[in-house]
């Protein structure tokens, strides 16, 4: 199935009703669900609170769309609601946080051998190494915390391997923005990715800040504080990528077209046949709210959308291993610095960064405490030291 | 609704589900070196050093103003350190407060599930009952010490995040009445441990009135906690196939 953007009109806005029973389903089992329908969960729940965040400061700026925006914004709540309600209470924080590392790693890959952009396809796997290793570090904590093996999250498709060591992610912040895509020439892919990846890293960074304090344990307390810090540097570093330029209602009509792209790419690959229903729903949800907007840009901007969006969507995003692409991209790239909006060798990093680094880790480094010596193993490293 | 447990190809959290994939993982894991060296012990350096550091959960309240009666209980303590007392009578009261709740969810799921012998309801009912009734009497405890029946001591607080695990199994739609009479067991045996203690302390402390009071909840507690877990044994056995 491809999709055309213009021509399917969807679900119209005014029938677009839930009840709380809708949003509150049975979740999937974290023991028999794939990890690839978790991971799509964990992403779209991301859109749904980015959608949410982007259309509030929209408000705030348009006095003229406030009510459309409030009324696309009640849909986009009880969506959100509907897919993070979908994660089982059986999942710690810890294990879910592994689930979400796996979403960055297993997204931002796909989406780095995608991206047509080649300074915008380091961009992605520069910030994948760093979501690899945080991966690792989550993973010694959840073995050495809960004694958990993180591969019952991960289920083999993603590696637990130190990535870009997240003591040295630690960067001033005029080193984490980067340059941005042209509105004019990018291509619409590029568009769809910078607005999916940038979701994905703010939601990850929420989460954090709000569990990490749930912990007890001071160590756990302190990797939750490192890691969010480092997520707040990727939102800054994924919104730098997107063109400033563009106006608020383009803005909202790439984040509508990239909730249809996502849902679309769900629907195509979806294995739980109760899940990929709510995913049928909500792709026709989107592509009402799809039309909705492009109504309004005709009408604010007397531009066409098409200007900003190719009719037809690209290919659904791949949900997969890149396990290959991964231990390449870590081979060849692992010492990988920045320059200002430049990628260059560990030697010419920048001093800005190097002086907040040594700084910030004077105190100890939690991500290096929590990972000494830390060697994954199936069932836990005790599977090796007992043995 | 929810079966009791069975085998099937759909769990995926194993390496045999996917050993090709799994051996690569392996392989990975022992090609790249930690980032640091050592065993491990760094995690538990740091938890010390913040234990050095930490100020406790919290602290008991000052009983208010002191009746008649309650001056007259608080004398016979004199010497003793009426707060440990007041702290676990706490504790006894929150649990008991909350293990009425337990039986609330775990009552409404046997009958949901339609349970059979040797679950019976309302033998259950007659143990929420008492749970009440506990919480009550602990109450009544405190007052006669002139303590807030009232405020959260600490040993309340950390035994409800010790059993909240317990709360989340119950609750769980998802869970069999095999696996929330685990989870009631396991709240059974710290129950009774507890009345154990408490029988003691007010013994210790001169308190006779109240030991008294405290025993007769302990032989409950004794009943409660030698059915839970005759059925629990008796379900998983059954389902096994065993009996
Ligand atoms: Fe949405
Ligand atoms: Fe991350
Ligand atoms: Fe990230
Ligand atoms: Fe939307
Ligand atoms: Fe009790
Ligand atoms: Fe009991």
């Amino acid at each position: 199935m491809s999709v055309n953007l213009f021509d399917s009109k969807g679900v119209s806005l005014d029938k677009q009703r839930m009840t709380w029973k809708d949003m509150v389903q049975p979740p999937i089992s974290k023991l028999d669900d794939e990890a690839f329908t978790r991971v799509r969960i964990i992403l779209t729940n991301g859109l749904e609170v980015e959608a949410l965040r982007f259309q509030h400061l929209c408000a705030r700026m348009n006095k003229d769309l406030q009510v459309p925006l409030a009324k696309v914004r009640r849909v986009e709540q009880h969506q959100q609601t509907t897919i993070n309600w979908l994660i089982s209470s059986d999942h710690s924080p810890l294990e879910t946080t592994i689930a979400y590392e796996q979403v960055a790693v297993e997204v931002t890959a796909a989406v780095a051998q995608t991206e047509p952009d080649p300074y915008l396809a380091q961009v992605y796997r520069f910030g994948l190494l760093e979501d690899f290793d945080h991966l690792y570090r989550y993973s010694a904590l959840l073995d050495r915390l809960e004694g958990k093996d993180a591969n019952n999250i991960l289920q083999s498709h993603t590696d637990i391997i130190p990535g870009r060591p997240t003591i040295d992610e630690h960067r001033a912040p005029e080193n984490d923005l980067r340059e941005h895509y042209d509105r004019a020439t990018a291509d619409t892919i590029s568009k769809l990715h910078a607005t999916t990846i940038m979701a994905a890293e703010y939601q990850t960074h929420d989460y954090y800040a709000n569990i990490g304090p749930t912990y007890a344990d001071p160590v756990a307390r302190q990797l939750y504080a490192e890691i969010a810090s480092i997520e707040e540097q990727h939102v800054t570093q994924y919104e730098s990528i997107i063109d400033p330029s563009e106006t608020w209602l383009e803005k909202w009509l790439i984040h509508e077209a990239t909730e249809v792209y996502n849902y679309y790419s769900c629907v195509e690959q979806e294995t739980n046949p109760r899940i990929k229903a709510i995913w049928e729903r909500f792709l026709d949800y989107e592509l009402g709210h799809f039309a909705y907007v492009s109504e309004l840009f005709k009408q604010y901007e007397r531009r066409d959308p098409a200007e900003i969006i190719s009719q037809t969507l690209p290919d659904p995003m791949p949900f997969e291993s890149n396990r290959d692409f991964v231990r390449q991209t870590l081979n060849q790239e692992v010492d990988m610095r920045t320059s200002g909006t430049q990628f260059v060798d560990k030697a010419q990093e920048d001093q800005a960064s190097l002086d907040y680094r040594q700084h910030v880790n004077s105190g100890g480094s939690p991500s290096e405490s929590v990972a000494e010596g830390y060697q994954w193993m199936p069932g836990t490293e005790l599977n090796r030291k007992v043995a | 609704m929810n079966q009791p447990v069975e085998m099937s190809m759909r769990n995926r959290t194993g390496i045999d589900r996917s050993p090709a994939d799994s051996q690569k993982m392996i392989d990975a894991a022992n090609a790249y070196m930690p980032s640091s060296k050592g065993n491990g012990s760094a995690l538990m350096d740091m938890e010390s050093g913040y234990i050095q550091e930490a100020e406790p959960v919290g602290t008991v309240a000052i009983p208010g103003t002191l009746k008649g009666a309650a001056q007259a209980t608080i004398q016979m303590l004199a010497g003793r350190n009426a707060e440990v007392l007041v702290d676990k009578l706490g504790e006894r009261l929150a649990f008991e407060r909350t293990g009425t709740r337990l039986y609330d969810y775990f009552i409404n799921k046997c009958e949901t599930m339609h349970c059979e012998a040797p679950i019976s309801i309302d033998t259950l009912k007659r143990f929420r009952h008492e749970e009440a009734q506990h919480f009550r009497l602990v109450a009544n405890a405190l007052e006669t010490l002139g303590a807030d029946s009232t405020s959260q001591t600490p040993g309340a607080d950390v035994s409800a995040v010790a059993s909240s695990g317990v709360l989340q199994v119950l609750s769980d739609p998802r869970t069999s009445v095999d696996q929330s009479l685990e989870v009631m067991l396991n709240a059974e045996l710290v129950d009774n441990a507890g009345w154990d203690l408490l029988v003691k302390l007010a013994d210790e402390m001169g308190l006779e009135d109240m030991a008294k009071d405290f025993q007769v909840a302990l032989n409950e507690e004794d009943e409660h906690l030698m059915e839970i877990r005759q059925w629990y044994e008796q379900c998983t056995l059954k389902q096994a196939g065993a009996i």
